[in-house]
């Protein structure tokens, strides 16, 4: 019983670490390659969500939704880089997070206007809105293992966008040296918006997935894009592979610490403390993993050779 | 540094000269109108004011902390918000304690061991953070005081002894002797003396050999190691009596309000807290106090047009990164310099 538990907080901690790398290889992009720090990427996992739950009740179908909310979302993306970010990116860091703060502030408000203050349920399809038995008799949502398993293709999808393409070369090349790449001759201008937009879909796609889960609500972003911002931390800024290994991790650890450690804590203090203790070091837990990491590591696990 | 110093006496009104200049005029004028606008609009019938402006002494306050770090050093900190917290909650912890019993040691309404422990844990956890935060830079420095700022938020959402999202509501303010802060100008009296004070050690430190250090480190850290100065320890030094100074007015804020909750150390509060600096001018002793004043007359100017206040505000805060270098300090003194 024990272990079977053990097992499906493993498949939700995977959940968790599979949209937290939607999100972080997004930010990892655009701070690789554009050195720029974008704090209003959680507003593009809120609009995702909204633009697919939308779209998902306009035509009764969650994926029909999914399909459309892409190009919008990336849609959006384009405009917001051309509207705001790209006069940006001469500018420092501090100009950076300001700027993007301000961007939150202004889509936390237009989604306000648009959609109200309560949140959007998902209505997912009938053969998804069930559990499987996976083996052992181990039950799990069907839903959040499609989750899992749409995560990991686009991760793949994207290991090999970047590897094994033109377009993940000149990524490549842009994030070791911008200027080179721009006096090769090509166009770094859209280069850059393609890489927003393309950060921006990963972004909506994650908000997407999320939906039928939590519903889309006015500041989902900014929770989670914190969660984001330490897993880009203890990965490496800028590093695709480091994302991935630390948004796993993340996940893991994180589910791992609400599901057990007031078990764990009981067995050296009184189960009164255990029970008051262990909810504030568990949602401590992935802040001090990051403060661990960092003391020994201040560049993250796997820090970007050229920068 | 040589280069430091002529940069420093042109904006600080050091001497009685440069007092008599567009930006010095605009501080007296700013520091007296803080001083009289609400005191007279308390006596003749407009008690409203006196609480949008004791409101703004404290986040002035707290700005002034963070400019400490941000303009004077460079360290971007996006975490502030969380001494605030600290700060609130070590007046409110041990005003629970003496009300509802549990924790003797803890239990008081004294409101000199209150802000003396609001002092005390702001600055150990600035000590902690920052140690681990200054080792890296940059984007890296942003994100992570960010983590930790948040890191605190969580924590208190998940204590429930203390009402974790509800909140807490302060019953007891802090009580000094011969001082009664349930009275609304006795409360705006200490936390505008509280701001001159404030104002005062900034100015003293950032003019000092210790603010050159951090002001140097902020051009070229390795330069600084490179002279005999290890910047890491200086930069550190600034960020604990940064937070410090944060905490203190964390506790002003908790006896404001009364009520407490993490709502206030939500890293949007960084945000704003950092936007009153980049506002007013960072790096300019009272620039963040020019900022707050901004920022509050624009979210109650903007909040009585609308419902949606924020998106027009969002509007400007992105209009002025994009157009106003050097926030409202660096149009005066360019407007001075036109004017001789």
């Amino acid at each position: 019983m024990d272990g079977s538990l053990v097992l499906i907080q493993l498949l939700n901690g995977l959940q968790l670490g599979v949209l937290l790398f939607l999100l972080a290889s997004g930010l990892s992009l655009t701070f690789g390659i554009m050195d720029f720090v974008n704090l209003a990427h959680g507003s593009l996992y809120m609009i995702g969500a909204y633009i697919c739950a939308t779209l998902a009740y306009w035509t009764g179908s969650f994926f029909l939704g999914i399909l459309l909310a892409i190009p919008l979302t990336a849609f959006a993306g384009f405009i917001i880089e051309i509207g705001v970010i790209r006069h940006l990116y001469p500018r420092d860091h501090l100009d950076h997070v300001l700027a993007t703060f301000g961007l939150i502030l202004c889509f936390d408000t237009l989604v306000q206007i648009f959609w109200g203050v309560e949140g959007i349920a998902v209505q997912l399809p009938k053969w998804l809105d069930g559990q499987v038995e996976l083996f052992n008799g181990i039950i799990f949502p069907t839903y959040r293992l499609l989750i899992i398993i749409t995560g990991l293709f686009i991760a793949a999808g994207l290991y090999w966008l970047v590897n094994h393409t033109r377009l993940g070369m000149l990524i490549r090349a842009g994030a070791s040296n911008r200027t080179m790449v721009s006096a090769l001759g090509i166009d770094i201008k859209t280069l850059f918006t393609g890489v927003f937009a393309l950060g921006a879909v990963l972004a909506g796609v994650a908000g997407m997935l999320i939906s039928p889960i939590t519903e889309a609500s006015i500041g989902m972003g900014n929770e989670i894009i914190i969660t984001a911002f330490v897993v880009i931390i203890i990965g490496g800024i800028g590093s695709m592979k480091g994302a991935f290994i630390a948004a796993l991790l993340i996940g893991l650890i994180d589910t791992f610490g609400r599901s057990f450690l007031d078990d764990i804590f009981k067995i050296f203090m009184s189960a009164e403390a255990a029970e008051t203790a262990a909810p504030a070091i568990s949602a401590m837990l992935i802040y001090i993993l990051m403060a661990i990491v960092l003391s020994f590591k201040p560049q993250g696990l796997f820090p970007p050779k050229v920068r | 540094m040589a280069n430091l110093e002529t940069t420093q006496n042109s904006q600080m009104p050091d001497n009685w000269t440069s007092l008599f200049t567009a930006t010095g005029w605009a501080n007296l004028i700013l520091l007296v109108g803080l001083a009289l606008v609400p005191t007279i609009a308390y006596y003749t019938g407009h008690p409203f004011w006196i609480d949008i402006s004791t409101r703004l002494v404290i986040l002035a306050i707290a700005a002034v902390s963070l400019n400490l770090v941000l303009g004077y050093g460079g360290m971007i900190s996006f975490g502030h918000a969380a001494f605030l917290g600290i700060g609130a909650y070590a007046v409110g912890v041990p005003a629970y304690h003496a009300t509802y019993g549990e924790f003797e040691a803890i239990a008081s309404y004294n409101g000199f061991f209150q802000f003396g422990l609001a002092i005390a844990v702001a600055a150990l956890f600035a000590l902690i953070t920052g140690a681990i935060c200054l080792r890296t830079k940059g984007v890296h420095f942003i994100m992570i005081t960010m983590a930790f700022g948040q890191m605190v938020y969580f924590a208190i959402v998940s204590i429930e002894t203390y009402g974790g999202d509800d909140g807490l509501v302060i019953d007891t303010r802090s009580e000094f002797p011969g001082l009664d802060l349930s009275n609304p100008i006795a409360l705006y009296a200490l936390c505008f003396i509280s701001l001159l004070v404030v104002l005062y050690i900034v100015h003293r430190l950032v003019n000092s050999r210790f603010g050159m250090v951090i002001q140097g480190a902020k051009g070229n850290a390795e330069r600084m190691n490179a002279i005999g100065f290890n910047a890491y320890i200086y930069q550190l030094t600034a960020y604990v009596i940064s937070g410090a100074i944060c905490g203190y007015a964390g506790a002003l804020l908790g006896n404001f309000t009364t009520f407490i909750s993490p709502e206030m150390m939500d890293w949007s509060r960084s945000g704003e807290l950092m936007f009153m600096v980049i506002l007013g001018g960072a790096a300019y002793l009272l620039g963040p106090v020019f900022g707050a004043v901004a920022f509050i007359l624009l979210e109650e100017i903007l909040s009585g047009f609308t419902l949606y206040w924020h998106l027009p505000f969002g509007i400007i805060l992105i209009l002025s990164v994009l157009f106003v270098k050097g926030g409202m300090s660096g149009l005066l003194s360019r407007l001075g310099k036109r004017d001789g």
